[in-house]
């Protein structure tokens, strides 16, 4: 038996977790079409599916903590409060982007809202997070770094080499795997020879335990227990979070290395619906509360596509611009 | 001003900088509790303590990459490679990393990173430990390159080094750490980048070197002169930004460069200084551009084989005799 939702959450932080995961669905499926008409080129790599670690994630830390993520950061971003207008001018290439058009879909950047960077280097982002962790400690920050990784990416020497220093260094990290089972098209057990994850960081003693992915409110809670777990002692922690991303690994990717059936039952543990159901039975919200949330959501992405048109390219000379201070 | 070493003079840049700014801190593998396997850290951890010195795993990739974030979180960190030969460890987050994210993410941020890398060949230790690889940090844009040759150059260039807000790759050679000369001991004392040091003045011939190879070309132009030939000696200092300026005026005058490069020849930066002196002395050059490089092979342990391997003094000697015996 589950339990009530009101318990644990208020109204209102449950209904914006699932305007935030619509609004990130609703932006992933408008920039598919947009890569369609050719608005948006080079690597697309979409997070449908996958919503619920973004959204519980982020809702369970702090402002001033660190986020880091992957090449598949469109919805790390907006979760964390980047603007879609601005994220997708970027995906669009135009001068209003977040990065000025300069980083695009796997670069994204916004310091302000203390979410450090989407990386496209597989793992790249571990060292970095280990040393904004370290800069914290230094600055006697009250500050948690959330590395937000791939499955794939720990294989990567990266992975253990920062494990190893952040235990060793004690720093207040958590490292959030999201475990959406593919690298590209090679399944995990393919890949790893532990394929229960989590337990691959029994060797660096960093505790961890695996979590429903699909599940926002069990990543909320799982993740609000880990922060504040390393808040207090100020050492690293693992999460893996179990989950399923809808579409292909890029834009360029059928998947036709997953079943028909697995797909299915992944779709039938939708993480929007599995919210929406418990908040319409426990009446948390009503069906056309819902509705009028998923219309704001689409009228904002469609704002953004809109944005992204009107804005304009870079000028010739910002290639120069940013290589040194 | 005081006599000291090379060595001695890149301790006492980080001891200034980090008496400073607070901000600077110190790491590696082996660079506190062992003051470094150059020494060249002796004395920090005492000074400084554990939380500004300190040491870390044989994980080199990780090393540049925590400085990366380092950087980005506030901190300005000096991070110690052991030596350059490990930096290949080390490429991906030095290239795809230290290097760009400013870029990428659109100037949103500073990278006031130092990585210091002991390096170059002529002590027999073999293929992986004796390479110069001056020229693959070069060619990547958002790095700037720092390669001293003499003690003042090694102090004032890493202070310089350690208040850019660019990522700095300083390289230092492992033979110039018991060189020895004098070295302000202003703790203002500070060598601007992009500007070379003429080492010599001359003006039958112009010789380009950089690190080691600067300290070869002036022994060789002080065994020319007493052969009557007058040679300038260029030591550009930093090979990121490049002092085209200094270089390309000498070589106006004199009318004949040579190029001496420790790396191996191919696809060397002697290659890219000869091109940038023809396109801008072409017509009033008096003999080919000649490159004195090392030899395109893995380096060999044997002491006399090894030797053939690297620029020497005499081959710089002949190589401006040969260059003067040519001419258009």
């Amino acid at each position: 038996m589950e339990a009530s939702l009101r318990e644990l959450l208020s109204e209102g932080e449950l209904i914006e977790f699932y305007r935030q995961m619509v609004l990130c669905r609703e932006f992933e499926e408008s920039c598919a079409e947009q890569y369609s008409r050719g608005e948006i080129t080079g690597f697309l790599h979409l997070y449908s599916g996958q919503e619920a670690v973004a959204v519980g994630c982020t809702a369970a830390l702090h402002k001033n903590d660190y986020i880091l993520s992957a090449y598949r950061d469109h919805a790390q971003a907006i979760v964390r409060g980047a603007d879609p207008k601005r994220v997708m001018a970027e995906l669009f290439g135009r001068a209003t982007g977040i990065c000025k058009g300069k980083g695009g879909s796997m670069h994204l950047f916004a310091p302000e809202l203390n979410f450090m960077g989407g990386y496209a280097i597989v793992g790249g982002q571990f060292p970095i997070a280990v040393g904004l962790s370290w800069a914290s400690q230094l600055r006697e920050e009250d500050r948690v770094t959330a590395c937000f990784f791939g499955d794939g990416s720990m294989n990567q020497g990266t992975f253990h080499e920062s494990l190893n220093w952040a235990r060793l260094w004690e720093l207040p990290m958590l490292f959030v795997c999201e475990n959406n089972f593919y690298g590209i098209g090679t399944e995990v057990h393919r890949a790893s020879a532990q394929s229960a994850l989590h337990r691959r960081t029994c060797g660096y003693d960093i505790p961890s335990e695996k979590v429903d992915g699909m599940d926002v409110i069990a990543v909320y809670q799982a993740t609000k227990r880990a922060a504040e777990w390393v808040r207090e002692r100020q050492r690293p922690y693992f999460i893996e979070a179990v989950t399923y991303r809808f579409r292909g690994h890029s834009m360029s990717d059928p998947a036709k290395y997953r079943s028909v059936s697995e797909h299915e039952v992944w779709k039938s543990r939708d993480p929007i619906p599995n919210l929406s159901r418990r908040l319409l039975a426990e009446g948390i919200a009503s069906e056309a509360q819902l509705d009028e949330i998923r219309d704001r959501c689409t009228a904002q992405v469609e704002e953004a596509v809109q944005y992204a048109a009107d804005s304009p390219w870079p000028e010739d000379g910002e290639v120069w611009e940013d290589i040194y201070v | 001003m005081s006599e000291m070493t090379y060595r001695d003079a890149i301790n006492l840049a980080l001891k200034e900088e980090m008496r400073r700014d607070r901000s600077v801190v110190v790491y590696g593998e082996d660079v506190a509790l062992y003051e470094g396997a150059f020494k060249v850290t002796r004395g920090l951890l005492s000074e400084f303590g554990e939380e500004r010195v300190r040491d870390c795993p044989i994980s080199e990739n990780t090393i540049v990459g925590v400085a990366v974030g380092a950087a980005m979180g506030g901190v300005r960190p000096v991070a110690e490679l052991m030596t350059v030969n490990f930096a290949l460890l080390a490429m991906d987050q030095i290239v795809n990393h230290l290097a760009k994210v400013r870029y990428m993410f659109g100037g949103q941020l500073t990278v006031p990173v130092v990585i210091r890398m002991p390096g170059g060949g002529g002590s027999q230790l073999g293929a992986q430990h004796s390479q110069s690889l001056e020229s693959y940090f070069m060619h990547c844009p958002g790095l700037r390159v720092a390669y001293p040759a003499a003690p003042a150059d090694a102090k004032g260039l890493l202070k310089t080094a350690i208040r850019d807000n660019n990522p700095v790759i300083f390289l230092e050679h492992e033979l110039l750490y018991n060189s020895k000369g004098e070295v302000s001991e202003d703790p203002e004392f500070l060598v601007p980048f992009g500007k070379a040091a003429v080492l010599r003045e001359g003006s039958a011939a112009t010789l380009v070197g950089y690190g080691r190879m600067s300290i070869l070309c002036l022994q060789a132009a002080q065994l020319l002169e007493k052969e009557g030939v007058s040679c300038e000696v260029i030591d550009l200092r930093t090979l990121c930004p490049l002092d085209g300026e200094t270089m390309l005026a000498s070589v106006l005058k004199t009318g004949r460069a040579v190029v001496v490069e420790e790396c191996w020849r191919s696809a060397g930066l002697g290659g890219d200084i000869a091109s940038r002196i023809y396109e801008r002395c072409f017509d009033t050059l008096l003999a080919p551009v000649k490159r004195i490089s090392g030899l395109d092979v893995p380096m060999p342990y044997s002491r006399k084989i090894e030797k053939l391997c690297i620029p020497q003094v005499e081959g710089i000697v002949q190589g401006v005799r040969d260059l003067l015996a040519q001419s258009y």
